[in-house]
């Protein structure tokens, strides 16, 4: 068992245990198997929490990795054990669902730098047999995937059939592409960038510096103290849940409406209803996230600058790439625009990759790659399907074949 | 691919077919303002061809990726200029030309981008169009001609004759052409350029770089 320091909540007792023993399949590299970080340390040892959803087939070859977000996990299609609510993207993944698990295998693993179990500031460093804390150092999206190609290496897969993910998990599946093209069959990239932009990195600073700010956050070592900034860390996910949404569905749902009340206050409640839905979105976030945790995450985004390693261009990222591509944005994503994925787009044309895009037609923002979308649905299942016609993946059993 | 005989050969429209026919098979097409994927899909299933489609619309988009197709949505007009020289050995372009904003820089990133560029449009010399216009006064509207001036997307109409005309100015080309009829059928080759642009409907061409 955990011992938890006095003061921690036995919510935060949950984060702590989810970080050190996660309900969630796991293995550890020791020594012999250092991650390799862009920072110049080899990490280990290395633990990665991932979950599994259907069957590896006979020749290995029916593998999806799915990547998450930026406060996402491994538990993609089962409830979550922090919150108790399905999986983040049960809409997607699951039997008969576009990412069909009853075709494929699915493989979700937390990122490094994360707190469901996979190494991160939260997890003990053996070195101190206290909590990492900013003693681990800066993660990166290609550390990440270095972490990712290890998890697959040792489950014993050559080639991924697809790596999927929106946002941070879209990054992920570019620098997948870019690392490992001969163990990418197919990739879908969604709702995402090639690297973060200038307003992308200040909203992430906003978040860090209302962490950092909050007294409890004690320089890192709140888990030392007994404490949490939880003020700190809600009011980074308040700033951040307003990039996820668009104006309009903001407006659509909320619009000038009053909370529980007739007329304003004049005082500083909770007098709108935007502003009691931040809040609640806030104080939600710091039951189930670790705030050093996500200083390295929003961190690791800041450094994502794809075509940095490739000269400045993004083309020779995937130039010769066999990888068959699906790129998917969404109209009102103001946090990842449609600007961002035609960039991408086009340095997968320049490389001569092959390559798909659908612009999905929404007003719910970046968010909405997380929601029931029929469009962005049917895009998905179309380019899996094809794409598993093209790896000679058999139909599903309800699907007669249409091409000979 | 698997042994299986293949399904009777789908009925194709008449200039679709014309294209198909121009093609060789196996080899890298792009096809630009591919709609719902018709022709992307026959060149792939039928033809053994790498086949990609730039598409303007989402919902045509969409259609086309979610039966697997390799698709993006883009414009002609201005999305053609991002692809490097040479990537495809084939660039089609299907009843498309006379809805561009800029045709002849559309035709000219065609015959950059691919080793051939395939070329279907819609003749304004037919004699029926030249009719209603003598006749009439008005604008023409005809089967393969359907909209009122007022919201037509055909914004630059012209004729098989103002094709070959700058398809010389651009110094490629012509390896093959052919005009369809009323009924879609090929017309008689070896005919000067002015009874198929009296007589044609539709016109295909298929040019190359001269080099």
């Amino acid at each position: 068992m955990t011992v938890v320091p006095a003061g921690v909540t036995p919510t935060k007792a949950a984060i702590r245990r989810e970080a050190e023993a996660p309900q969630s399949l796991v293995v550890s590299f020791g020594a012999d198997k250092p991650l390799m970080m862009d920072a110049g340390v080899a990490l280990a040892p290395v633990t990665i929490a991932y979950q599994t959803y259907g069957t590896l087939n006979a020749d290995k070859s029916n593998a999806i990795l799915v990547c998450h977000a930026l406060t996402g996990d491994q538990h993609v299609a089962n409830p979550n054990p922090l919150t108790g609510k399905p999986g983040w993207w049960s809409t997607m993944v699951g039997p008969g669902k576009p990412v069909d698990t009853e075709r494929y295998f699915v493989i979700a693993s937390n990122v490094i730098g994360g707190c469901m179990g996979t190494t991160g500031p939260a997890s003990i460093n053996p070195a101190t047999g206290r909590a990492y804390a900013l003693d681990l150092p800066v993660v990166t999206i290609r550390d990440m995937v270095r972490a990712q190609a290890m998890l697959v290496d040792h489950l014993g897969i050559d080639t991924l059939f697809c790596v999927a993910g929106g946002s941070m998990g879209g990054m992920q599946v570019l620098q997948w592409a870019a690392s490992y093209p001969a163990r990418v069959f197919s990739a879908m990239p969604i709702a995402t960038a090639a690297r973060h932009s200038s307003q992308n990195i200040a909203f992430h600073e906003v978040g860090r510096q209302a962490v950092m700010a909050d007294p409890d956050w004690c320089g890192g070592r709140y888990l030392d103290e007994g404490k949490y900034p939880s003020k700190g860390l809600a009011v980074a996910r308040m700033a951040a849940h307003i990039t996820y949404l668009s104006d309009e569905a903001l407006q659509r749902k909320f619009g000038r409406k009053l909370q529980s009340r007739s007329a304003p206050t004049f005082s500083f409640d909770a007098d709108f209803q935007i502003e009691n839905y931040l809040r609640y979105q806030g104080l939600s976030f710091v039951d189930r996230f670790d705030a050093n945790s996500y200083l390295y995450v929003t961190r690791a985004c800041d450094y994502f600058d794809l075509a940095s390693d490739y000269g400045g261009s993004l083309a020779a990222a995937f130039k010769g790439s066999k990888t068959r591509f699906c790129v998917v944005s969404f109209s009102s994503d103001w946090l990842y625009p449609t600007s961002a994925s035609r960039a991408i787009v086009h340095a997968l044309n320049a490389g001569g990759a092959s390559v798909s895009f659908v612009e999905i037609a929404t007003d719910r923002g970046h968010d909405a790659f997380l929601l029931d979308d029929p469009e962005f649905s049917a895009t998905a299942r179309g380019f899996l399907d094809g794409a598993a016609r093209a790896r000679g993946l058999p139909p599903p059993p309800d699907q007669t074949p249409t091409v000979s | 691919m698997s042994g299986k005989q293949p399904a009777p050969e789908p009925k194709l429209r008449p200039d679709l077919y014309a294209v198909a026919m121009m093609l060789e098979p196996k080899s890298r097409v792009l096809d630009v303002g591919c709609g719902d994927g018709t022709l992307l899909r026959h060149l792939s299933e039928r033809h053994g061809v790498d086949a990609r489609g730039i598409e303007l619309s989402q919902r045509g988009v969409n259609h086309c990726v979610a039966q697997g197709l390799s698709v993006i949505q883009g414009d002609a007009d201005t999305d053609l200029a991002d692809y490097p020289d040479d990537s495809f050995d084939f660039v089609i372009l299907s009843q498309t030309l006379q809805a561009t904003r800029r045709p002849r820089d559309v035709l000219d990133n065609m015959l950059r981008i691919g080793k051939h560029a395939i070329v279907s449009f819609p003749n304004f010399g037919h004699w029926r169009v030249r009719g209603q216009l003598l006749v009439k006064g008005r604008m023409p509207i005809t089967d393969a001609l359907s909209y009122a001036w007022y919201d037509t997307p055909n914004i630059h109409a012209f004729t098989i004759r103002d094709f070959v005309a700058l398809v010389k100015m651009l110094g490629a080309r012509i390896e093959e052409a052919k005009a369809l009829d009323e009924s879609g059928r090929p017309m008689l080759v070896n005919v000067p350029w002015g009874v198929w642009n009296l007589f044609g409907v539709q016109a295909v061409f298929k040019l190359t770089r001269d080099t």
